[in-house]
């Protein structure tokens, strides 16, 4: 009898922390299936942010470091520079990539490092209690934007994927969702361009990841799937960027 | 200048410190360095940018010291011999890297060339990153190696001792030389040979045929992160006993004893030998490593001293390495103080006329 579908091997067979509806264990199996589909486990090295995702590492089963606040993509230039027979990723939410981060996401890309970026976006702080992140949409109800985030003293949601474009070392930008089978199935083809790049020494590639984080966006699993479908992707339009 | 004996691999050459620093980390068979633009530690980073691609080693400009420093965490990781410098400003900036790398006991080597502070101070020389430097510098319980040059072979000869200890310690060493020694230019020899490989199981290299390895700081069940810290403690008291480093010079018969390093210790040498000329017994330690602090010698000072001797710790800043001193000669002797700071220094004439008057005072009474 032959087997269709199973635990992936790049993927340890324990229970995560991540809340009911959350997207990361969802991203994380993704991220595991490509590996094992293009037999790298053993050549991995992954970035772990500080984020809900910072002990990703205690569900992969490959090399992982972790990195301070922001810095995954600093880490991962020294790890791909020294050992470019590896594959290097980092794996990093809103606050790490597009706040805290912005410095050193801008000038790997725009040093055209040869990584593998998933950024995992779903308009919040996770770790922290619900924050405002750069993302967060106008409205948006977070603990530090209780009347919703104000574009006149909060700004607008950072739209780093289309930032990135522009820099002619960037070469592979997709940004997908997680809201529906067919999407995660469209996620995982551009999580699988975005690895195959690196292998093939295309150059940096990022794949931006819409991602429902129920507990702090006070919705249902189910609703926040739904909005990520009916509002945040108005927002963040899917497709490829570059 | 420069000429090669090739039989011993021993070159003398003309350089600046920041320049020997450069070379020394090289020939101490680093092969990673990341960072940023300050003065007055830019000969160093051109030098890198210059001679380590020659070597095969990796070169990167980063955006910022955080990155630099964050770069230096991956290439420790990744397991090989890796540094970056800056000056004080920017040193401030590293903090948040460096308590990352002691927290994760990667090996790695800082190089601060310190200017005058607080804030953008100036790019004149100081030592008033000696607090920063020896209590840590960013959050949490822990210490970096700290060795200070006084000298420009100094300078290159310490490289490969940093480079060392950290490997043998799995502790991020710094190197605390103020911007004059940077700047000055004198001879060195520099010897080619070959380093000490350190294995190192822990590296990340892909898990092909061993469990994966995981580089982290993070230590969130109840108890992990006490054990951290209790075996980073056995480290550092381990570190204490074995590694201090202090230079003597005339200090047998001393009454009275500087205490200075880096260049403020050249300026008080040449104070202890014109105290000496005119009748005054006087000697000098200096410190080579600051952190551990060569508390052995002055405790053992102390304790030998005749009555009535007197210490005098030197620096350029208002009062950072004498808490030290007196830390460790715990209230046996008189510590006196002398020192300037922001991108000023006491000159040999301040040194001679403090001890003068110290000498006086304490003939009267």
């Amino acid at each position: 009898m032959q087997k269709l579908y199973g635990r992936p091997k790049a993927l340890k067979d324990v229970s995560t922390h991540y809340c009911p509806g959350c997207g990361h264990g969802i991203a994380h199996r993704l991220v595991a299936e490509v590996i094992d589909e293009l037999a790298i486990r053993e050549l991995v090295i992954a970035i772990a942010p500080v984020g809900c995702a910072v002990i990703a590492y205690d569900y992969w089963d490959f090399d992982c470091s972790e990195a301070a606040h922001g810095r995954a993509m600093a880490v991962a230039t020294a790890i791909k520079r020294l050992r470019p027979e590896n594959i290097v990723f980092t794996y990093q939410g809103d606050g790490d990539l597009a706040a805290i981060g912005t410095n050193e996401t801008i000038h790997a890309a725009n040093r055209g490092e040869n990584l593998t970026v998933i950024f995992i976006n779903n308009a919040v702080y996770g770790m922290t209690g619900g924050q405002m992140a750069p993302t967060t949409l106008l409205g948006q109800k977070t603990a530090t934007s209780l009347k919703g985030r104000q574009e006149q003293t909060q700004g607008y949601p950072l739209k780093i994927s289309e930032m990135l474009k522009i820099l002619p070392g960037v070469k592979f930008i997709e940004r997908v969702s997680l809201h529906s089978p067919q999407e995660i199935i469209r996620a995982k083809a551009a999580i699988k361009q975005a690895f195959l790049n690196q292998v093939h020494k295309v150059g940096f590639s990022l794949v931006e990841v819409l991602s429902p984080c129920p507990t702090y966006w006070g919705k249902s699993p189910k609703d926040s799937l739904d909005w990520v479908r009916d509002v945040m992707q108005k927002e963040f339009p899917l497709g490829r960027i570059k | 200048m420069k000429f090669i004996n090739k039989m011993t691999q021993k070159n003398k050459v003309l350089m600046s410190g920041n320049e020997a620093i450069a070379r020394g980390a090289i020939d101490a068979g680093c092969v990673f360095y990341a960072g940023y633009p300050i003065t007055p530690q830019n000969e160093l980073i051109a030098y890198m940018g210059e001679h380590l691609p020659d070597t095969g080693g990796i070169f990167i400009q980063a955006e910022s010291e955080l990155a630099a420093i964050n770069m230096v965490f991956g290439a420790s990781a990744a397991g090989v011999r890796a540094m970056t410098s800056s000056s004080s400003p920017g040193i401030s900036l590293k903090q948040e890297g460096i308590s990352y790398l002691a927290g994760a006991e990667l090996p790695s080597v800082i190089v601060n060339v310190m200017r005058g502070g607080p804030g953008l101070g100036s790019i004149s020389p100081s030592q008033a990153d000696y607090f920063q430097a020896t209590r840590g510098g960013g959050h949490g319980d822990y210490y970096c190696l700290v060795l200070a040059p006084a000298t420009v072979q100094e300078a290159y000869d310490f490289m490969r001792q940093a480079f060392e200890l950290s490997d043998k310690y799995r502790i991020p060493a710094m190197i605390l030389c103020d911007g004059m020694l940077g700047q000055m230019m004198e001879p060195i020899i520099t010897t080619k040979r070959k380093n000490k490989i350190y294995s190192k199981p822990w590296a990340l290299t892909g898990c092909k045929g061993r469990a994966p390895n995981v580089v982290k700081t993070l230590c969130m069940v109840e108890g992990d992160l006490e054990k951290l810290n209790l075996s980073l403690q056995k480290k550092y008291k381990e570190i204490f006993a074995k590694e201090q480093v202090a230079e003597s010079f005339l200090l047998e018969d001393a009454l009275v004893v500087l205490v200075g390093y880096g260049t403020m210790a050249r300026i008080a040498k040449a104070a202890v030998r014109r105290l000496r000329a005119e009748g005054i017994k006087a000697g000098l330690i200096c410190p080579k490593t600051l952190w551990p602090f060569p508390k052995d010698t002055l405790e053992s000072l102390a304790r030998k001293a005749k009555k009535g001797t007197i210490v005098l710790a030197v620096e350029m800043s208002y009062g950072q390495m004498v808490e030290d001193v007196r830390l460790s000669v715990n209230g046996k002797l008189p510590v006196e103080f002398i020192g300037r700071s922001g991108g000023e220094m006491p000159g040999e004439d301040d040194i001679v006329m403090t001890v003068r008057s110290l000498v006086k005072k304490s003939r009267r009474c």
